[in-house]
């Protein structure tokens, strides 16, 4: 008989599914929490890879202008994985061509979730808040679920709340940037007022920075280029999925608190008397 | 009659549908991720048959690329 905890692995794991890492997005239940964007990728084998390593199951794309020339697709991938296409309209700087942008999305996709990004210059990337929250309006009447990249400012996730957006997505830092999360703090007011599932959503540059974005209570992190433009983008696909995995864990087991000084985790009482 | 198709000037018969700017563009109707915008305004896929341009409007077709 096997002994019982012989693979702590399997014991982590049969923890994990009794609390349930299960999350509800736009009224569906997802099991996975780690979205990605499928920009950036040098090839399409080396995104299906990644995408498959990652264990996502929403992936985002944008739209373009056809190009008759280009080969292969976004989408088969996508289908053959058996991964949500999440559309957005990236690209938009103003909330006419997003919402515009979003219209074609869901004639292209025969889906009414779209990734708002409205944003306010291509050196930062940054969101244009008012553009943002027009937009947001807009497509919240029109009957989308709305997913908006945001600015780590809490008033302003609030009032995406309000609008009737189905999750709030504040960034780390800017898209690309690999600066991981510039102001956790907000990030974790955001957290903390929020009745709507918070997505941290651009600026991860490696495993700890995703981990950390669940430590801070995030629901879920959508990222892109960390993997994408890693020197082995399939292996830190899978750096992600164990991240996500690993930050959303110790957020539910509760970290201890943090003290100046050290506390001996061992008793004196005891202690022999070797002379 | 003269369009603007994906941004550049296209000769089209007159009174061609949104069905043959497609064409025009490169794309096959039954592709999938396709859609196509008139003057920033979607034409259903279920209207590119019937939906005849008019000479000087702009049309949009894209379709899913990577990215985001």
């Amino acid at each position: 008989m096997a002994e019982a905890g012989a693979d702590p692995d399997a014991r982590g794991r049969e923890a994990e599914q009794a609390s349930g890492s299960s999350f509800e997005l736009g009224g569906r239940t997802w099991g996975s929490r780690l979205i990605v964007g499928s920009g950036g990728f040098r090839s399409l084998e080396v995104f299906e890879s990644a995408l498959e390593a990652s264990g996502t199951e929403i992936v985002t794309v944008a739209l373009r202008r056809i190009d008759p020339l280009s080969e292969g697709s976004v989408l088969d991938v996508a289908e053959r994985l058996g991964v949500f296409v999440l559309p957005n309209t990236a690209g938009c700087y103003t909330a006419r061509d997003a919402v515009r942008t979003a219209r074609l999305a869901r004639e292209a996709f025969e889906t009414e979730w779209i990734k708002l990004e409205v944003i306010g210059d291509d050196r930062t990337l940054f969101p244009d808040a008012v553009e943002l929250v027009d937009a947001a309006e807009t497509l919240v009447d029109d009957g989308f679920t709305v997913l908006p990249y945001t600015n780590d400012d809490p008033i302003l996730a609030r009032r995406l709340e309000e609008i009737g957006c189905a999750a709030v997505m504040p960034l780390g830092s800017p898209i690309g940037s690999g600066m991981g999360i510039r102001n956790p703090y907000n990030i974790e007011i955001i957290v903390e007022q929020s009745r709507v599932p918070v997505i941290l959503d651009a600026g991860i540059g490696t495993a700890s920075e995703a981990a950390l974005a669940m430590e801070l209570g995030c629901d879920g992190v959508l990222l892109a280029s960390a993997v994408a433009r890693a020197q082995d983008p399939t292996r830190m696909a899978v750096a992600m999925r164990r991240a996500v995995e690993a930050g959303y864990g110790a957020r539910r087991a509760g970290r201890i608190a943090r003290k100046l000084h050290a506390e001996p985790s061992t008793p004196d009482a005891g202690m022999p008397d070797l002379g | 009659m003269l369009i603007q198709l994906n941004g550049r000037p296209a000769e089209l018969p007159d009174g061609a549908s949104v069905a043959e700017a497609i064409a025009a563009a490169g794309a096959e109707h039954d592709q999938r991720g396709l859609a196509v915008a008139v003057e920033g305004e979607v034409v259903p896929r279920g209207e590119w048959e019937a939906t005849d341009l008019r000479d000087g409007q702009a049309v949009e077709v894209v379709r899913a690329i990577q990215g985001g």
